[in-house]
């Protein structure tokens, strides 16, 4: 009986082709949308994981609160250290960098940040976001790489040369296709040689990343910053990823004595980011992004459920008479409940399958480094969800046509 | 060879006649504008009748047509069919009679658009629980007893009025019903389609089946053996023009053609 059922729903699926075709659709764009949108989330949060693996899990900013507020009178805010304005100095280096004091830490590059350097080469002109000096390990710990030439030496920074590595939105902006290693730049006023290109690195989540030039830190005091003996931050690298938060407390630990700070005093005075973290947070807002694009497609999934509501309304209506016939001749109320019900939840699955087989081919998709990721989640998710949809909306239908009275439904024209 | 609910060409004497309605009657809406479809009917109708149920529009004939086929409840009064007291049934339980005992033919043909003839004799017998191929052959079969085996696979708009009539008699005897129920079967028909269908319908009884036909033209109540006139929801004549066909013939041709056609 269940497969007869299922045969006579599908005749009556297969009388109105054009409008079943549509409903499918509908369904269709609802089920594919839910599973393609929810795989661009996923792409996204993917890039962001792979961001974490190639900026290093295991490098720490150390930046003072000061640098970070860009101002220096603002400690009358934190009750108890009034006017005391602590900065990072070539002591702190020294000692981060002493296995004794800091035995996680692997590494420490101070860096000092130039705002607002604008560079001009040949009438072009361009202000890049960050204008950082500091030393050549610096590459190392960032997981900086260079597509063309090579990182400014320890030697470059002894000798104070005017030497600059840029990114790729610097080169673009000043340079456009050609080649600017070996060419001058002039950066406020002084003239620096390009020696190197990085590697793109796309948008994070500080912005563009490729918007930078490095120079080497003594370079970067003279012409620029002063030779304050204080930096802006320092990168530190911990010895490995689950190291990394001993190196956080032992890093604490001799800012406290350096600076000669009560330990709970020094977190009002020094933040420590760890770059792990901030892309974790990073992952966080894909996620959440995830979830609101797989709402926006659940909304378009239960619009198509409406239109499959809408449908079987009409259907109903239409063949008023024919239920007439059917109960006539000895359908029950059930078997005709069971025939739209059928009907609604076989126009709901056929459009879910198309969608999910549409979502499946459309998770192939690749633009440079962002890939769709299909959740194979979403795709059972969206599948039962638009069958559930046509029972639900199926129910009404279906209920109205085996509520009509046989006179009245034969009486119908 | 029958069912619980089926027909028995022979009739035993013990059993109780085929359709005894007692002070029938049917009443639509309330108060000042309630209609009294039928003021107390009262009929008997064996089994292997054929009868003519006549009347002007608004005669209650149509009333009458709804309650004999169980599509409809009497206000009050008692309808038995085959015994069976219809009022004290629910809805499951009407379909079952309807599906069963009554094979429906309706002036309109109303035969289910886009399927095919087979598919539509087929139907009863698919709410009947019938397999698949049992039903197909019975389906075919019933259609060759209505001379339309070659025309099983077309649809509806396919076929002349004449042809859909014999393709919904051909539904209404799939089933094997106690009753053949037809409501103005002819009135859409030219008259060689309508001698068709009456000459199919004295076939019919011939082989001992009963056949109810609801009609408001003489000519078709002519073939009838019993005729009752209904005016304003009363019978006023009940007239038997030739005798009930109780016991078909034991060597007729007609019992074999019709046990061919439709095997309880």
């Amino acid at each position: 009986m269940t497969l007869d059922s299922l045969r006579i729903a599908v005749a009556g699926i297969l009388a109105n082709r054009m409008r079943s075709l549509l409903t499918v659709l509908g369904m269709t764009i609802g089920v594919a949308s839910v599973i393609i949108l929810v795989a661009v989330g996923n792409g996204a949060s993917v890039v962001v994981q792979d961001q974490i693996e190639t900026l290093g899990t295991n490098t720490l900013f150390l930046v003072p609160t000061s640098t970070l507020n860009g101002a220096s009178g603002d400690d009358t805010s934190r009750p108890g250290t009034a006017s005391r304005k602590i900065e990072l100095d070539d002591d702190d280096v020294a000692a981060l960098s002493n296995p004794a004091n800091a035995p996680d830490v692997r590494g420490v590059a101070p860096m000092t940040s130039a705002a607002q350097v604008t560079g001009t080469f040949q009438g072009a002109t361009y202000t890049p976001m960050q204008f950082i000096g500091s030393t050549p390990s610096y590459f190392d710990m960032a997981s900086l790489e260079l597509e063309r030439g090579a990182p400014f030496t320890e030697d470059d920074d002894t000798q104070h040369r005017k030497v600059a590595v840029i990114g790729q939105t610097v080169a673009t902006e000043l340079f456009g296709d050609a080649d600017p290693v070996g060419e001058s730049v002039k950066f406020s006023g002084a003239v620096f040689r390009i020696v190197g290109l990085l590697e793109a690195q796309g948008s994070g989540p500080f912005g563009d990343q490729d918007s930078i030039v490095l120079a080497p830190l003594s370079t970067v005091q003279d012409t620029m910053t002063g030779n304050t003996g204080t930096y802006s931050s320092l990168l530190i690298q911990a010895a490995s990823r689950d190291r990394s938060a001993a190196a956080e407390d032992q890093i604490l630990a001799v800012l406290a004595t350096n600076h000669d700070l009560e330990p709970e005093a020094i977190e009002s005075f020094f933040t420590l980011f760890s770059q792990a973290q901030l892309l974790e947070t990073g992952a966080t807002v894909t996620t959440v992004f995830t979830l609101l694009l797989g709402a926006v497609a659940g909304i378009s999934l239960l619009v198509g459920g409406i239109g499959v509501m809408n449908i079987m309304l009409v259907t109903v209506t239409e063949r008023t008479r024919e239920i007439g016939i059917r109960k006539a001749i000895g359908a029950r109320r059930s078997s005709i409940l069971v025939q739209f019900l059928l009907e609604a939840v076989v126009l709901t699955g056929l459009g879910g399958t198309i969608g999910v087989l549409l979502g499946l081919a459309a998770g192939q998709i690749r633009v440079g480094t962002f890939g769709l990721v299909v959740d194979p989640y979403s795709v059972v998710m969206a599948f039962s969800v638009a069958v559930g949809i046509g029972l639900f909306f199926g129910i009404y239908p279906a209920n109205r046509a085996a509520s009509l009275r046989p006179i009245e439904a034969l009486r119908y024209e | 060879m029958s069912g619980p609910l089926g027909r028995d060409p022979g009739g035993e004497p013990d059993r109780p006649p085929l359709i005894v309605l007692c002070d029938v009657t049917k009443t639509y809406g309330a108060g000042a504008g309630e209609v009294h479809a039928l003021r107390g009917v009262s009929l008997v109708v064996e089994r292997g009748e054929y009868l003519a149920v006549m009347g002007a529009s608004g005669s209650g004939k149509s009333t009458m047509m709804n309650i004999l086929g169980a599509l409809d409840l009497p206000t009050s009064g008692r309808y038995l069919l085959d015994g069976i007291d219809i009022r004290a049934l629910d809805e499951s339980q009407l379909a079952d009679v309807r599906n069963r005992m009554i094979g429906f033919v309706f002036q309109g043909f109303n035969l289910i658009r886009r399927t095919s003839a087979v598919a539509n004799v087929e139907l009863p017998l698919v709410y009947a629980g019938v397999r698949r191929a049992e039903r197909r052959r019975r389906a075919e079969a019933a259609l060759a007893a209505v001379g339309l085996s070659d025309r099983l696979h077309h649809q509806p708009s396919e076929l002349s009025g004449g042809q859909q009539q014999r393709v919904a008699i051909a539904r209404a005897l799939a089933p094997d019903p106690a009753i053949i129920l037809a409501d103005e079967p002819t009135g859409n028909l030219d008259s060689v389609a309508t001698a068709e269908v009456m000459e199919l319908f004295a076939r019919l009884n011939d082989q001992g089946r009963t056949v109810i036909t609801i009609t408001h033209e003489p000519d078709v109540a002519a073939s009838a053996r019993r005729v009752v006139r209904l005016r304003d929801g009363s019978v006023v004549s009940d007239r038997r023009q030739s005798p009930v066909r109780s016991v078909p013939s034991p060597a007729g041709e007609g019992v074999d053609e019709a046990a061919g056609a439709v095997p309880g």
